[in-house]
């Protein structure tokens, strides 16, 4: 769980990125931030990880987030267990090794996503979709409930995002708390409970089945966009549909 | 691990059969340790036995196994004084030295290229290596003692660190900006190394830079492998622990700050300890290049990536690379053959074709 209280950031000289923002990321529950480029997704999942001071305001939060940014292949060779297990980094103290324990957390995290056949695959050969699915291994395997999540299916074809959004769902059930920022409207549709509009002059937080409407999808990316609900396997479900002809 | 495909690439089978594979690959780490420190070892009889003076394998080999404290009485002195001497007071601080500054090199290169996120890093980018280079030429210049030199080539390389933490801390500290702070004050001390190579006294001090410079182990005794020794296991009391943080520190520095790794503080530490083992390898050998770019990469071939294994690897292959070197450098020629030159003349094609062999491997995602 993870809370803050009139968060608002500014880079020096510019202007306020966002301002006032009592967000909170409940456990058991998605939250989806959406917003168009530039708007501040990222600082503000910063901000929230503690990797930038904000420039008012404050973030609580009772254990450290886990975090799982967007996936770059990284220069070195490491085996994708190696990877994963870098979780533990706060749980092994500084001169010491992995243990055992960390190791077999390593391989319970990477069951979890689905990926424990590939433990000894070179991390840089995996599929984009694998990469991103074996960083959130990685962030589960610290242990920490909060799961910070920077534009996880930005890069992964339908199927990947599927499984990503299929494990995210898992994940809240399972009590973790989950924040992920995304361009997708249908993938917050389909998925959040919570919604953070990054809007150019306010941010707006709510309900997602209230907010995840035409109008404020329209206003937050400057295009036309309508919402239809459709019957799916006994209940309904938001479809999104932008128009770029407009 | 990519060196066994097949193993790799099967799908695992569910159940009881599977006994996690940490066990085989700390196995096959142990197994690849093993074997470089039985090379290493045997290495050493060999190349303490070689050399214009010859002493056999067997005398080398008692002659350590008599040194060793409580083991004098069991071998029956089978050699000569001055097979003793040879092994003991010339060749056997050579070949020490030459062990643990190619272990430094190799270490230091692993290490270096961990912190700066780059496969392709070498000790010298830092500049430690200009800047113990300048305090040696000075030392030599000004007809310095052998101690003086040391210590003042040691001063030189700790120098050239202090500045390039200061220079980097004033713009923000990142992997580039040290670099780049490495970079500039490295060539500063190249030009203070020019200069004072121009003024040096062409009959008598010129010389003795000149081989100074391109490397050389052939003034090696007790005394200064004594003080490599102890730079040497200053930086390896700091990497060798930490080394499977430097697993962390290849990540970008948001990823691992968001794992709880303070990255700056970690690169600086890492930084320091290799700082001082490369002034310290420098103030005894001069300059030797390649050892800290090709060895990492062999050992990378032989071991991956993971810096658990990929240090002590490093550090042996290095060690009996240099020590290889060393013999060869006295004893194929009835003079000495400047270091620096056999290693890039031997290292080059062999980085080459490292390069050439395994392509994909090492270009990828580099």
């Amino acid at each position: 769980m993870l809370e803050t209280q009139g968060l608002g950031f500014r880079y020096r000289g510019g202007d306020w990125l966002f301002r006032g923002v009592d967000l909170t990321v409940a456990a058991g529950a998605v939250t989806c931030v959406m917003g168009p480029n530039g708007r501040g997704k990222t600082t503000l999942l910063r901000c929230l990880l503690g990797l930038l001071q904000p420039t008012e305001g404050t973030v609580h939060h009772d254990e450290p987030a886990a975090y799982v940014p967007q996936t770059t292949p990284g220069s070195f060779d490491f085996s994708v267990r190696e990877m994963v297990l870098m979780g533990r980094a706060r749980a092994i103290s500084l001169f010491s090794q992995p243990r055992r324990r960390d190791i077999d957390k390593a391989e319970e995290a990477l069951d979890r996503v689905g990926l424990r056949h590939l433990s000894d695959r070179s991390f840089p050969t995996l599929s984009g979709g694998e990469r991103q699915l074996v960083l959130l291994a990685r962030a589960l395997c610290s242990g920490y409930r909060t799961l910070l999540l920077d534009e996880p299916a930005a890069a992964l074809d339908l199927r990947n995002q599927g499984a990503l959004l299929r494990i995210c769902r898992e994940l809240a059930a399972d009590g973790y708390a989950v924040l992920m920022s995304t361009h997708h409207p249908d993938h917050a549709a389909w998925l959040a409970d919570q919604a953070v509009l990054m809007h150019a002059d306010r941010v707006v937080i709510g309900d997602a089945r209230d907010l995840l409407c035409g109008d404020q999808l329209s206003e937050l990316f400057a295009l036309p966009v309508s919402t239809h609900l459709v019957s799916e396997g006994g209940g309904t479900r938001t479809l999104v549909a932008p128009h770029y002809e407009a | 691990m990519t060196l066994s495909p097949s193993k790799s690439t099967r799908p695992r089978q569910e159940g009881p059969a599977g006994e996690p594979f940490p066990t085989m690959r700390w196995s096959r780490g142990a197994v690849v340790l093993l074997i470089l420190a039985a090379l290493l070892a045997g290495t050493v009889v060999l190349c303490l036995a070689l050399g214009r003076y010859s002493v056999g394998v067997r005398q080398v080999a008692e002659i350590l196994g008599a040194s060793i404290p409580g083991l004098g009485g069991v071998f029956a002195g089978d050699w000569s004084t001055s097979d003793e001497r040879v092994v003991q007071l010339v060749r056997g601080p050579r070949v020490a030295s030459a062990v643990l500054i190619g272990a430094c090199l190799a270490v230091s290169g692993a290490a270096m290229q961990a912190a700066f996120r780059n496969p392709l890093v070498n000790p010298q980018i830092l500049g430690v290596s200009s800047g113990a280079s300048f305090g040696g030429v000075l030392a030599i210049a000004l007809g310095w003692s052998s101690t003086l030199l040391i210590s003042s080539a040691l001063a030189g390389g700790i120098a050239v660190i202090v500045l390039v933490w200061a220079f980097s801390q004033r713009h923000g500290g990142g992997a580039l900006t040290v670099v780049l702070s490495g970079v500039i004050v490295g060539a500063f001390f190249s030009a203070l190394v020019s200069i004072a190579t121009y003024l040096a006294d062409p009959y008598d001090s010129l010389p003795s830079i000149v081989f100074w410079l391109m490397g050389s182990l052939a003034s090696a005794g007790w005394p200064s492998t004594g003080m490599v020794a102890l730079t040497t296991a200053i930086g390896l009391l700091v990497i060798v622990p930490l080394r499977w943080r430097l697993n962390l520190l290849t990540l970008q520095d948001e990823e691992a700050r968001s794992l709880g790794v303070p990255i700056a503080a970690m690169r600086w530490g890492v930084l320091a300890a290799t700082a001082l083992m490369v002034a310290g390898a420098v103030a005894v050998s001069g300059v030797i290049g390649w050892i800290g770019l090709v060895i990492p990469h062999a050992a990378r071939l032989l071991v991956g990536s993971d810096h658990r294994v990929l240090i002590p690897t490093a550090a042996l292959l290095g060690g009996t690379y240099l020590l290889i070197i060393d013999t060869l450098a006295r004893t194929i020629t009835a003079g000495e053959i400047p270091l620096g030159a056999l290693t890039a003349l031997i290292g080059a094609p062999v980085f080459f074709l490292l390069l050439h062999t395994n392509k994909t491997r090492l270009w990828s995602g580099a």
